[in-house]
């Protein structure tokens, strides 16, 4: 059987720009950080009391993994904000909703009530959608 | 003014007042900073303050800045720095507790997490595909690559 998630992948715009959003902004760690060669760069993070799950923040750009069309499409939807990527909890909404703001986080929603708690909805540097949400069950 | 109308002011009042108090942590852990002060920050009382924070948080305000203090110090020792400097360099006035409460948090001495650190990053030098798992390896096309 699944026992765990460890990897999942973020594609991203420009990975020093996300460096500096989901460590400086979010308060991620990095968890691993090593040139794979001349141009590319393994770039993982990781949510701070949530050291075993890796982050990949991976750039969309021309080689192997996409072509030139496929990585003009995949930049345009990125920056559009059509995909969602994850879920993620917090302590306290509002707290955690006041300090991102103070350090520039672009909220596409503020906290709402909904049946299983609180969401709000923010946007990472590149256009990726989170929710940020208390779930009433950690309260 | 009615109550339902002075709440919501009064609450992001208080929200923005504990960020401040976790900022001014984030900012000076490497300073000698207590309790009183980060209180004193956010024109709490200690005893209201610690309870808020913790509220917000679900850790100290004590536990927060050790907790600070200690990732800081993590990632120095992985830099190579000597433990001592290290020690001092994020806030810690004792060597002696130092050591103990990283023990405590990281499961192994200073010394020890520094070789292990240092060890990964010269097998990572030596061979960069150690730090990808291989299915993105081969996906990305570094597999194939002339990296090592």
């Amino acid at each position: 059987m699944i026992t765990k998630v460890t990897h999942m992948c973020i594609y991203v715009l420009d990975q020093d720009s996300a460096y500096d959003f989901y460590i400086n902004k979010l308060g991620f760690k990095v968890h691993t950080d090593v040139p794979m060669g001349a141009d590319s760069r393994w770039l993982t993070v990781t949510p701070p009391d949530q050291p075993e799950l890796e982050i990949t923040l991976f750039p969309v750009k021309e080689g192997s993994m996409f072509n030139a069309e496929t990585s003009k499409t995949m930049i345009e939807l990125i920056k559009k904000g059509t995909f969602g990527a994850a879920v993620f909890t917090c302590q306290d909404l509002m707290v955690t909703y006041e300090e991102l703001k103070v350090k520039g986080v672009v909220f596409k929603k503020p906290p709402t009530k909904e049946f299983y708690g609180f969401e709000a909805l923010f946007s990472d540097d590149s256009g990726n959608w989170f929710s940020l949400s208390q779930l009433d069950i950690e309260k | 003014m009615t109550k339902p109308e002075i709440e919501p002011y009064h609450k992001f009042y208080l929200y923005r007042r504990i960020v401040q108090a976790k900022l001014f942590i984030d900012r000076h852990y490497a300073q000698p900073i207590d309790l009183h002060q980060i209180a004193d920050e956010a024109y709490f009382s200690k005893f209201h303050f610690t309870r808020l924070f913790k509220q917000a948080y679900g850790k100290t305000p004590h536990y927060y800045l050790t907790q600070v203090r200690l990732d800081q110090a993590k990632r120095l020792l992985a830099d190579g720095e000597p433990v001592t400097q290290v020690c001092f360099s994020v806030g810690f006035d004792s060597s002696t507790s130092f050591a103990a409460l990283f023990k405590k948090h990281a499961g192994m001495a200073p010394s020890v997490y520094q070789a292990k650190q240092l060890q990964r990053k010269a097998l990572f030098n030596h061979n960069p595909l150690h730090a990808v798992p291989n299915c993105f390896a081969e996906t990305y096309g570094w597999k194939n690559s002339n990296i090592r």
